[in-house]
């Protein structure tokens, strides 16, 4: 009995660990105070009137859409593209190319950072639009090719195979079988992609300039610089975004065996 | 028949490769920048090309002729970017003291006149010492070995053979090993945290599993700045840590729990235990689950069968779990940068701040090609362990 009691105990602080720091911070998104700590003086939506009205905020706003937009449209397509490339038995190389295009996840972002910048400042693209979309889909592909991968994998070669012999050309195969099977990898994939985008802060330091400004390079700054409850309700945000974005991805991974069956 | 087998193949090259290039472009190409831009010195050899041809035919040791005076003197007149000419002028002072005044004093000298041949001794009496020379001739090479050694606190001496820094000088030594110690007690805590987690994740059933499950995955879902912002909120001297302790009257005086090691480890290992505890769950899933009860039947005690039997088979869990835990955290910047002190920044700190504060590419170069080298090997161990799972299973 006492082994229960402690194993109880230990998962419940564990679960508590977890789960608690990403809670606390949302009922203080409501707060009324300047001030981001609690006992929470009053409620008010003050801190979100905050992120509309403020020009800082409201632009990283807009710049996180703009530029996760870019990244989830950009690595979606290269990353589907390879992904589909790569089923074909390559010897050697396929193996050498899926690790090259998973090493992004790996290398430290900084280092990455330094060499980008240079590079994007010698090709003229140094403080745009296109330098950020770039930066973000370099780490964002490495999880479209994973999930695309998955779900293709998940494919049985016999339906393909079924079709082609009832006169399919392989691009009505493409479109009609082998696509639409694959479509929950690509969406959850590019989800993924937008949420690398979203919460990109180390690369964006050294490729974004002041126009660039994302929502999470915005916190980082306001975290360090003068912390306000500001950070709460864009956290608020990020959470409810994530919360959305899980059961969206749950719900279309869900749909996959269905749509496979 | 050769047609049929090579066109699945060519259409398979046609989908890769705008990844390929993409990832050639904007990947492999700027870790390639960073790797020449740590050894590469080009700020003397951009001002002064006329000088570097000139400078082959002199011995060493004598008084330059009037050709290579004449050379650096057309070198000086031709620079018009005063910042490059700036890093020359300090690169030169680096490797030897007296360059700063001797080079202002000249350059003015070599405009005033405009054009035609101006005698450098007339400038100034140390032209006539042959070790400014030697000093300009070695810092014309466009290749140097000094980022490198120093981000290992290693410097040349006069002789040009390798010594360690004076200690003054030597503080990357240090970083390095607090990056690896700060990841190291990460690694610990995620693994004393995260086995038993995972151990009693598979134990569990229903509802039960669900939610332990969750309890992973929701962090994970969750953005890197979020969960470093709820520590930040968390653990600050008002914090509710604080206040609760406080409250229940644990503690008289706030603990410092922010700006310093105990908050950096707390929120990495909070960050990071998902990726101990998914690797070694993944593993236990796999080890059939009669196996505690035969070695109990067979009479080992409960902990003697832990011991031989749960912990060997779960071992290659715990080794990925741990190599995926420390290798992320050894490039940590977000985290660090914003819960802990000045003592408590890792080298990824350092690198931004040689790159973005003091614009010094070299010396950030040297010290990432350093932390990539050490990261890229790690992933390779971490590589083999999985795809001798993968084979073995």
């Amino acid at each position: 009995m006492p082994v229960k009691t402690v194993q109880a105990l230990f998962a419940a602080l564990m679960v508590a660990f977890l789960i608690i720091p990403l809670i606390v911070i949302l009922p203080l998104a409501f707060t009324n105070s300047a001030l981001l700590v609690y006992p929470v003086p009053g409620w008010s939506m003050r801190w979100f009137r905050e992120l509309v009205e403020n020009d800082a905020w409201r632009r990283a706003i807009v710049n996180s859409l703009i530029i996760g937009g870019g990244t989830t449209v950009l690595a979606t397509v290269l990353g589907t593209l390879a992904s589909l490339g790569l089923r074909q038995r390559l010897p050697y190389i396929g193996a050498v190319l899926r690790t090259l295009f998973m090493l992004p996840m790996v290398v430290p972002a900084v280092v990455l950072g330094i060499g980008m910048q240079i590079l994007l400042a010698h090709l003229g693209l140094a403080n745009t639009y296109a330098a950020v979309i770039i930066a973000h889909t370099v780490i964002a592909v490495p999880f479209v090719i994973i999930s695309v991968a998955g779900a293709l994998a998940g494919i049985d070669k016999r339906v393909e195979l079924a079709a082609a012999s009832l006169g399919a050309s392989p691009a009505t195969v493409f479109r009609r079988v082998t696509l639409p099977l694959a479509m929950p990898g690509v969406l959850s994939g590019a989800v993924l992609a937008f949420a690398t985008s979203l919460d990109e802060v180390v690369l964006t330091i050294f490729v974004a300039g002041p126009n660039q400004r994302t929502l999470a390079r915005q916190m980082f700054s306001t975290i360090r610089e003068n912390i306000s409850p500001a950070i709460a309700s864009s956290a608020f945000l990020f959470i409810v975004g994530t919360v959305v974005i899980g059961a969206l991805v749950l719900a279309v991974r869900s749909r996959a065996p269905k749509a496979a069956a | 028949m050769k047609k049929r087998v090579l066109s699945p193949r060519m259409g398979a090259f046609l989908l890769v490769a705008p990844l390929f290039f993409f990832i050639a472009l904007f990947f492999v190409w700027p870790l390639a920048s960073v790797m020449k831009q740590s050894v590469s010195d080009t700020a003397v050899l951009h001002i002064l090309p006329k000088t570097a041809e000139a400078m082959s035919d002199w011995d060493g040791e004598s008084t330059p002729s009037p050709t290579l005076q004449q050379a650096l003197i057309d070198d000086l007149r031709a620079a018009t970017d005063e910042q490059a000419t700036g890093d020359m002028v300090r690169r030169l002072n680096s490797a030897q003291s007296g360059f700063r005044t001797l080079m202002a004093k000249t350059i003015k000298a070599a405009n005033e006149a405009r054009e035609g041949p101006v005698d450098l001794l007339e400038i100034d009496k140390k032209w006539a010492q042959p070790q400014y020379w030697k000093a300009i001739s070695e810092a014309l090479s466009p290749v140097t070995d000094r980022y490198l050694l120093a981000s290992l606190d290693l410097t040349r001496d006069a002789s040009g053979s390798i010594v360690s820094q004076p200690p003054e000088a030597a503080i990357n030594t240090a970083i390095f090993s607090r990056t690896l110690w700060i990841s190291a007690l990460v690694t610990f805590f995620c693994v004393v945290l995260g086995y038993p987690y995972a151990l009693l994740i598979v134990a569990s059933t229903g509802w039960k599993r669900q939610l332990l499950l969750a309890a992973v995955l929701l962090p994970l879902w969750t953005s890197l700045l979020v969960r470093t912002a709820a520590w930040f909120m968390l653990l600050q001297e008002k914090g509710l840590i604080n206040e609760l302790l406080q409250t229940l009257a644990f503690i008289n005086e706030p603990l410092a729990l922010i700006f310093n090691r105990t908050g950096v480890v707390i929120a990495m290992t909070h960050v990071q235990l998902p990726l101990m505890v998914l690797p070694i769950y993944s593993v236990l899933l796999t080890i059939p689950k009669n196996l505690m009860p035969a070695a109990a039947s067979l009479g080992a005690h409960p902990i003697r069968a832990f011991w031989r039997v749960m912990l060997p088979l779960s071992f290659r869990g715990i080794l990925s779990g741990s190599l995926l835990v420390f290798m992320s955290a050894l490039g940590y910047y977000i985290t660090p940068a914003l819960i802990g002190g000045a003592g408590d920044q890792m080298i990824s700190y350092f690198i931004a701040f040689y790159a973005t504060e003091t614009a010094n590419w070299g010396m950030a170069s040297a010290l990432g090609l350093v932390l990539l080298i050490i990261t890229i090997l790690l992933y390779a161990v971490y590589e083999r362990l999985s795809a001798t799972r993968e084979r073995s299973a």
